[in-house]
């Protein structure tokens, strides 16, 4: 069958099985904008600006594990979504960014809205193409959504020129593709897999630190079972959180320079560390010399390049997170040894110990509300079952400290490249993915007004996203660093001259709520959660003196927290 | 690697991205024309070379990555140079160039260019042994290289 380029590039998604893609139109992708407005299988969610495209697309592949996809147009809408597919890239999201490119015989000749999109993004993706010919088209979008997907996750951009969406071609959906120079691996090696079980019986002082590999990797139920069985504590990145039960008993919270006490002093002390799905990120690690200085190390992670990148390890394992672990517990449960029991009561009884430093305890205030405060109550009253988005600061690493992550996809945020404006956009596509959920974008007043126009695109869909401004007038973690480490000298981290949001939202066509008083915390909360059909914007005037605790500092080791 | 627009600039960018150093790079296509083989030339410890190894293979454009120090190989690269050759020096300068084993591969009345083959190191050794002051330009193609014996290279 002979279809144009632009309508294999919306027959192809149709086949895929893409339901929504997150857009912006412009000149260079008008044929596909016309293909699409032909047809009803692919819905397209008009974002208000190109970065908004990425994070939405970014938010629903992390709130459903499938790719998120967005299309934009060439020169500034490439540009402008360039900030989404670097915090996907650092996250190891899949995503399929299309970008219109101008005609093939104009590139390199400085035309209208024409960049070198693949040159920019090259750096930033998993793998990018530019389509040169209609012929290869659907091919090559296959290709994107397999590399997308597989081995380690990540974005991929596909660059289509003009003209290559006008010309025709025969249209067969590729079912399968090969790739010479990709064969990602799944199974790990058995031995190793032996090895390493073997190094977690003999443990007197076992610790599990897990990451957002888990997560992406379809990894939580076997990750349960397997730290259940074993009985050994746990731990979760900040991309971790959510892929063991954050309420139990084993769990010792995130680790890390915002980390709980117990978690890093869990870390410190162990003596065999079972890293999973987690790349030893310095914010995890913190001084890499004083890093699990007594610990033999074990590491799962399908990026070979992740293994012994910033910290040797003793037993590397390469493969997909589910099936390491499905093999780890298979030979686990073949054995007839078990863990060490006295060893393991003796360390129980030190993180018991530590964890009665209860770090993370605040002084609530009957005056002025704590962020920490609101954090608690709205994990109460969403019950700990909607999926969280956040932006990049403080409330940030309040939500990952106070929410108790449960279940695998519902703590969003953008961990490795830290990107605010991330929070509202993402929460769209959460939202879309999940439209009968509580979705809840949990910002500062400095995040949210990086993506702020978004609030339209909110609007028009429909999406009733509750969003809990944490207003301390301050970039906050800005301002805890310049308390910290220079002298008190807060240089720009002022927030001055905001808007009433309240009004902001109502002008947009949500309903806006300004919440002062700690004692409306719970009942605000409350009452926005009932409106299931309406967009809160919930602007609660916080403390501006408080500070992120425990924390690191840069250049110290794990068990050199400063606590409260 | 995949004989693609782009694919060298992948390695290049690479390089510079994660702060490794290039000494010498060179690439074209192979017998089998979707291919390009790329020798490059780096120095680093054991752990950097690992890293570069890995991050090397998960480019999608590599197909195959062979660590050539790993095994006795051989190593060539062409030195092309243009020197002053007049007089005395005419003769003295063919008896450098028998010594090293090169030829003379073009004559003026006023210069010799000499073709030069071998190991980094003898091209080195060459242009050290020839006056400074004579030297009009050089130009080296970069390391290329194979492994001895049987073992190789090969999709």
């Amino acid at each position: 069958m002979e279809l144009t380029g632009a309508e294999i590039l919306v027959r192809f998604l149709k086949d895929e099985g893409v339901k929504h893609i997150f857009g912006y139109p412009g000149g260079a992708v008008l044929h596909i904008y016309d293909a699409l407005y032909q047809q009803e299988d692919v819905e397209h969610i008009l974002v208000r600006h190109e970065q908004g495209a990425t994070h939405a697309a970014d938010g629903y592949a992390r709130a459903t594990g499938k790719p998120g996809v967005a299309l934009v147009t060439s020169g500034p809408g490439a540009t402008n979504a360039v900030t989404g597919i670097a915090t996907a890239y650092m996250d190891s999201i899949p995503l399929v960014v299309i970008t219109g490119q101008v005609p093939t015989n104009m590139i390199g000749n400085d035309a209208f809205q024409e960049v070198d999109s693949v040159g920019i993004t090259r750096p930033c993706v998993k793998h990018n193409f530019l389509v040169k010919h209609v012929d290869d088209l659907a091919i090559t979008l296959k290709r994107a959504f397999y590399i997308a997907t597989t081995g380690r996750p990540g974005p991929v951009v596909v660059d289509v020129p003009k003209d290559v969406t006008a010309a025709k071609a025969d249209y067969v959906f590729p079912r399968k593709v090969q790739m010479r120079s990709y064969n990602p691996v799944t199974k790990g090696h058995i031995g190793q897999i032996k090895r390493a079980v073997k190094l977690m019986l003999s443990a007197k002082r076992p610790m599990l630190y897990t990451g957002g590999g888990v997560i992406l990797g379809g990894g939580s139920k076997l990750l349960t079972e397997m730290t259940q069985l074993l009985g050994f504590p746990i731990t979760n990145t900040l991309m971790g959180l959510g892929a063991y039960p954050g309420t139990d008993r084993q769990f010792l919270g995130m680790l890390g320079m915002h980390g709980t006490y117990e978690a890093n002093m869990a870390m410190h002390h162990c003596d065999v560390l079972i890293a999973i799905g987690a790349r030893f990120d310095d914010r995890v690690t913190g001084n890499i010399e004083k890093f699990c200085t007594k610990a033999k190390i074990i590491h799962v992670d399908i990026d070979p390049s992740s293994i012994s990148k910033n910290v040797r390890v003793d037993i590397p394992i390469v493969g997909t997170v589910d099936q390491v672990l499905q093999d780890m517990l298979d030979v686990l449960k073949a054995k007839t040894l078990k863990p060490d029991q006295d060893g393991l009561k003796n360390w129980w009884q030190q993180i018991e110990e530590w964890r009665k430093t209860d770090c993370l305890k605040y002084e609530n205030s009957k005056k002025i509300i704590k962020p920490q405060y609101v954090l608690e109550n709205l994990y109460k009253v969403t019950r700990g079952n909607a999926y969280v988005t956040s932006d990049v600061g403080q409330h940030q690493m309040w939500t990952a400290q106070f929410y108790k992550f449960s279940k695998p996809y519902r703590w969003i945020n953008s961990g490795g490249l830290g990107t605010m404006g991330f929070g509202l956009p993402a929460a769209m596509g959460a939202q879309i993915a999940h439209p009968r959920s509580t979705v809840v974008c949990v910002t500062g007043e400095g995040s949210i007004q990086m993506c702020i126009q978004e609030l339209a695109t909110c609007l028009q869909y429909g999406l009733p996203i509750k969003i809990i401004t944490l207003n301390n007038h301050c970039l906050g973690m800005v301002r805890q660093w310049q308390e910290f480490f220079y002298g008190g000298r807060y240089a720009m981290s002022y927030m001055d001259s905001l808007p009433d949001f309240v009004k902001l939202a109502e002008s947009y066509g949500h309903v806006g709520m300004r919440i002062e008083d700690p004692a409306d915390v719970a009942s605000a909360l409350k009452e926005a959660m009932s409106m299931k059909n309406k967009l809160v914007f919930m602007d609660f005037i916080t403390d501006q003196t408080e500070n992120v605790y425990p924390m690191i500092p840069a250049g110290a080791g794990l068990n050199e927290m400063i606590l409260i | 690697m995949e004989n693609e627009a782009g694919a060298l600039s992948r390695v290049a960018g690479l390089f510079s991205a994660r702060g490794y150093n290039i000494e010498s790079l060179t690439v074209a296509p192979t017998e089998d024309a979707s291919m390009s083989r790329l020798t490059l030339v780096t120095r680093g410890s054991e752990e950097i070379i690992e890293q570069i190894t890995k991050q090397l293979n998960k480019l999608i454009d590599v197909i195959k990555l062979q660590d050539l120090s790993e095994g006795t190989h051989i190593e060539r690269e062409i030195l092309l140079i243009k020197v002053k050759a007049m007089d005395n020096g005419r003769e003295e300068m063919m008896r450098l160039t028998d010594i090293f084993r090169g030829s003379i591969i073009d004559v003026t009345e006023q210069a010799f260019t000499v073709e030069v083959t071998g190991t980094g190191e003898k091209l080195d050794a060459f242009i050290e042994a020839v006056d400074k002051q004579l030297i009009i330009e050089t130009v080296r193609s970069g390391v290329t290289g194979i492994a001895r014996g049987d073992k190789c290279l090969r999709v």
